[in-house]
Parts: C-alpha cells; sequence; structure tokens
C-alpha cells in the first residue's frame, strides 16, 4: 500500500490557490490549485521549463507569488515569519551547496538560526538516518557527490520540517548515487510519515518514487493524478 | 616655451591642458593601432573633464569673493554628483544611488567636519574645498569598488544564500562574509596609497604646496594628514554603504532581489 493510499483521506497539510508568478511579460507559474496530503510525497513533473522548480521556489516563499496563495495547514503562508516559514517547509536542492567547514556545522545551521544547538547525539543520528554514520567531522570539501546531497538532506532535517520540497535531488549524481538517495528519501518518507514536494524531470523516478504526480506544461498544470494515470504505466 | 608665447595665466593653462590632452589622444592612437579603440571614450571624458574642472575653477573663482559657509553648497553638490557616479557600480540593487549619497556624506563629511572643527583643514575656501574634494572623490572610489564587489559575490553565491535562506537563516547573515570582503577590497587601494606613500608616489596636493612655496617638512606631513582623513573617511563610506546595501538585496519577504537575470 503506498503512501498515499493509506493517508488518501489524512489532513491536506499544504494548498495553492491559483497560484502564479509572472516575471514581466512571462507567466511563469500559471494558476495552480492543488492539495499536498500529510505523508504524501508528491512530484511534480514536465518538460524543461515547464516551471517544476518555479512552483516549487513559491511553495517556501523563495520567490514571490504575483497572484493567489498558499495554505500551511490551513493558513495563508504569508501570515508566517519568512523565517519560521521556511523552517517548517524545508528545501533540499540539486546542488548541495554545502557551508564551508565540517559536516557537523552544516547540521547544526538552520536550527542555530534560532539559537538552537544541535546536541552532537542528535547528529550522528541523523548522519546515521543519512547513511553516513560517523561523518560529523569530515570536512564537506573532501565528500563524493552522493555523500554531499546526504549532507545537504540531514541538514534540512535538522530544523524539524513539516514539509521537504526536493528539487531535482539526484539529477547531478551518477546512477549509483542516484539509486542511494533515492530509496533513502523513500526511507524516510515511509519511516517519519514525512511530507514531500518533488521536483523531477525523470519520469521513471517519479513513477517509482511518487504517490501522486502533478504534471505541468508552460507554467500550468495540466493533469494531475496517480503516476499511472498521469505518466501511463 | 610656453611662457615666452601666452603671457597671461589663463592662456598659458590653456595652452598646458591642450599639449596634455595631445599626449594623452597619441597614446589613444597608439592603442588603436593595437586593435584597442578608446578614442570616443578618451576624447568625451578629456572634455568633459577640462569642462567640469575650468567650471569648478570659476565657481572657485567666485567663492573666493564669497562668505566662507558657501563651500558647505559645493561640498554638498559634489557628494550629491559623487553619489550618483559611484551608484552606477552597483547595477540591479536597488537603491543603490541613495545608500552611495548617504554613506559618501556621513563618511566623508564626518571626517571633513570634524577636521575642519579640529583645525586640521582651514575654513579657507581655497583649503577646504580643494582637501574636501579629495576626501569626497576618494570615498567615491572607495563606494564604487565596495558596492560593485558586494553585488559581484551576492551574484556568484546566489545558491549558497539562498540555500542559508532556505534553512531560515537571516538575509543580513547569508552575505555577512561578502559584505565583509567587499568593505576589505574596497580599502586596499587607500591603504597601499598610505603604505607606498612618498617611496612610489609624491601626492598632487603634496606637490601643488612645494610649488606654492610651502616648507616641505610640513607639505609632507600635511600630505600624511589628507592621505589619513582619506583613509578614515574611505573605511567609514564603505562600512556605511555596505551594511545599508545588503538589505536592498533582499525584498520585505526575505528573498534575494539581487540576481543575474534581473
Amino acid at each position: 500500500m503506498s503512501v498515499a493510499q493509506q493517508t488518501a483521506s489524512g489532513a491536506v497539510v499544504l494548498r495553492t490557490e491559483h497560484l502564479g508568478r509572472s516575471v514581466g511579460d512571462i507567466s511563469v507559474v500559471a494558476g495552480i490549485s492543488l492539495d499536498v496530503y500529510h505523508g504524501e510525497m508528491l512530484g511534480i513533473v514536465g518538460a524543461s521549463g515547464s516551471g517544476k522548480s518555479s512552483l516549487l521556489r513559491l511553495l517556501n516563499r523563495l520567490d514571490e507569488p504575483t497572484s493567489g496563495t498558499v495554505f500551511l495547514d490551513g493558513q495563508d503562508y504569508r501570515q508566517f515569519s519568512p523565517r519560521e516559514l521556511r523552517r517548517r517547509v524545508g528545501m533540499v536542492t540539486q546542488r548541495p551547496f554545502l557551508f564551508p567547514g565540517n559536516v557537523a556545522g552544516n547540521i547544526r545551521f538552520g536550527p542555530l538560526q534560532r539559537g538552537e544547538v544541535v546536541a552532537d547525539e542528535d547528529i550522528a543520528r541523523l548522519l546515521e538516518r543519512v547513511g553516513l554514520p560517523g561523518f560529523a567531522g569530515r570536512e564537506v570539501a573532501n565528500l563524493s557527490g552522493g555523500e554531499q546531497q546526504r549532507v545537504s538532506l540531514a541538514r534540512a532535517l535538522a530544523n524539524r520540517p513539516d514539509i521537504l520540497l526536493l528539487d531535482e535531488p539526484t539529477s547531478a549524481l551518477d546512477e549509483q548515487a542516484k539509486m542511494g538517495v533515492e530509496q533513502l528519501i523513500c526511507s524516510l518518507v515511509k519511516d517519519t510519515s514525512l511530507t514531500c514536494v518533488m521536483v523531477t524531470h525523470d519520469r521513471d523516478q517519479a513513477r517509482r518514487m511518487c504517490d501522486r504526480v502533478a504534471l505541468l506544461e508552460a507554467g500550468r498544470l495540466i493533469q494531475f493524478g496517480k503516476p499511472a494515470e498521469v505518466l501511463g504505466a | 616655451m610656453l611662457k615666452s608665447l601666452f603671457h597671461t595665466q589663463l592662456t598659458l593653462g590653456f595652452a598646458q591642458a591642450g599639449i596634455a590632452s595631445v599626449l594623452a589622444l597619441a597614446v589613444v592612437l597608439l592603442a588603436r593601432r593595437r586593435n584597442i579603440h578608446l578614442e570616443s571614450d578618451a576624447a568625451i571624458a578629456l572634455l568633459r573633464g577640462i569642462v567640469q574642472i575650468v567650471a569648478v575653477g570659476s565657481i572657485l573663482a567666485l567663492l573666493l569673493k564669497s562668505p566662507r559657509w558657501t563651500s558647505v553648497f559645493l561640498l554638498t553638490g559634489m557628494i550629491i554628483a559623487a553619489g550618483s557616479i559611484s551608484a552606477k557600480r552597483a547595477k540591479n540593487i536597488p537603491g543603490a544611488r541613495k545608500v552611495s549619497t548617504y554613506s559618501i556624506a556621513a563618511g566623508a563629511g564626518l571626517v571633513t567636519a570634524v577636521m575642519t572643527w579640529a583645525g586640521v583643514i582651514d575654513t579657507a575656501i581655497t583649503s577646504l574645498i580643494p582637501v574636501g574634494s579629495m576626501i569626497i572623490a576618494n570615498a567615491m572610489n572607495t563606494n564604487g569598488l565596495a558596492l560593485n564587489r558586494f553585488r559581484s559575490e551576492v551574484l556568484a553565491h546566489a545558491g549558497e544564500i539562498e540555500t542559508a535562506l532556505a534553512l531560515g537563516a537571516a538575509p543580513e547573515h547569508t552575505v555577512a562574509s561578502y559584505a565583509e570582503s567587499s568593505i576589505h577590497a574596497s580599502l586596499i587601494p587607500a591603504i597601499d596609497n598610505l603604505r607606498s606613500l612618498g617611496i612610489v608616489w609624491i601626492p598632487g596636493l603634496m606637490t601643488g604646496m612645494l610649488l606654492s612655496g610651502a616648507d616641505p617638512l610640513y607639505a609632507a606631513i600635511y600630505q600624511f594628514v589628507v592621505i589619513a582623513m582619506i583613509l578614515a573617511s574611505s573605511g567609514l563610506t564603505s562600512l556605511l554603504s555596505t551594511m545599508m546595501i545588503r538589505n536592498h538585496a533582499f525584498s520585505a519577504a526575505e528573498q534575494l532581489v539581487l540576481k543575474s537575470s534581473g
């Protein structure tokens, strides 16, 4: 049974209503309305330039919508301070953009912004969870691409987000690292009921990982449903 | 040779300016032979330069007959112009002109005011305007360098900055290291000027004082005073402008708005 089936009747944690963004005369995201349920993995797929990443950046307000809005747990997300919103809606990007220093410093970064210090045991637990036990003291410059992306995931999780946005998290990795990170994300969703919205251009990946899929074309939502319905078997 | 041909100081000055311009244009023509085209830029710059400096000279000639406090208006005009010129180094950063003008006004204005109050700069127009303008011009250059460096750093590290924002960091924290490196880079010329003073170069003010018959030792010490004032005003300007401009790189909703596409 997929996570979506388990939670299909669960609470809507994120809702977009006529969400759109125009840059000059160009509409990069056009009036998208969709619900994201607690604990599900929602995929956003589409060709390059279809507005997938632009939509994702609107969900944690890294960009400002020019129309519509987003509701987080039923509340208009503009009512949250940007920092609180971004703590609750975490993000992992295609490139990990780790901060210079060691792995532990990166994991501590988010909570430290609120004055919270992550204990060594919690860092060890997080690193174990992402398959990097004993990596706390490692310099990030000496990590492989796959390891860096796992640290990026642990860094986002250290903020204890309600929802995790994943922007092509495996597209910069080789096949082996990609499968490892993919399995890790799936197990995190399954084990912790973490709600995820993942952008991917890889339709096979969307079929493997997602409970529901939103297909975008030229910034518009053209299909939304189970992967088999939207992408074919 | 020129002195025998031109008998008034004014005509002699224009003749000297003409020879200096011909020499500069000769270098431009030499560059042209190497396919480096500076003709129009150099011609316009030379023309602007002579017009502007003659205008300032004329205003000074008028001001010499005016009360001393009128120099404040001229210095204010210079600060406004300096703010506008150095803001061009901060392309795409909203509010750069305002930030530049305020920073130069605070940095150059404060140092000039304190040093005039302390009696280091004479209140005579012939002293206050040239020294004040040197301080403003250097603050302008430093401000331009700081803003330009800050802009480049932010554009080059947009990914890191947005990653930090996405983790809940405060905007000013995400660009703090880039602001620091901008301040440091912008002050390198002022520090190097102080370091090389007298060894590599003898600045114009000291040359002018020597030409007008001042004691060489006093001229040398006063030149140090001016360069030190320039370092103080440049440092203050750079600190203030980078502190203010970092807020302009973000929207009210803490989104990075300074981007290469914008």
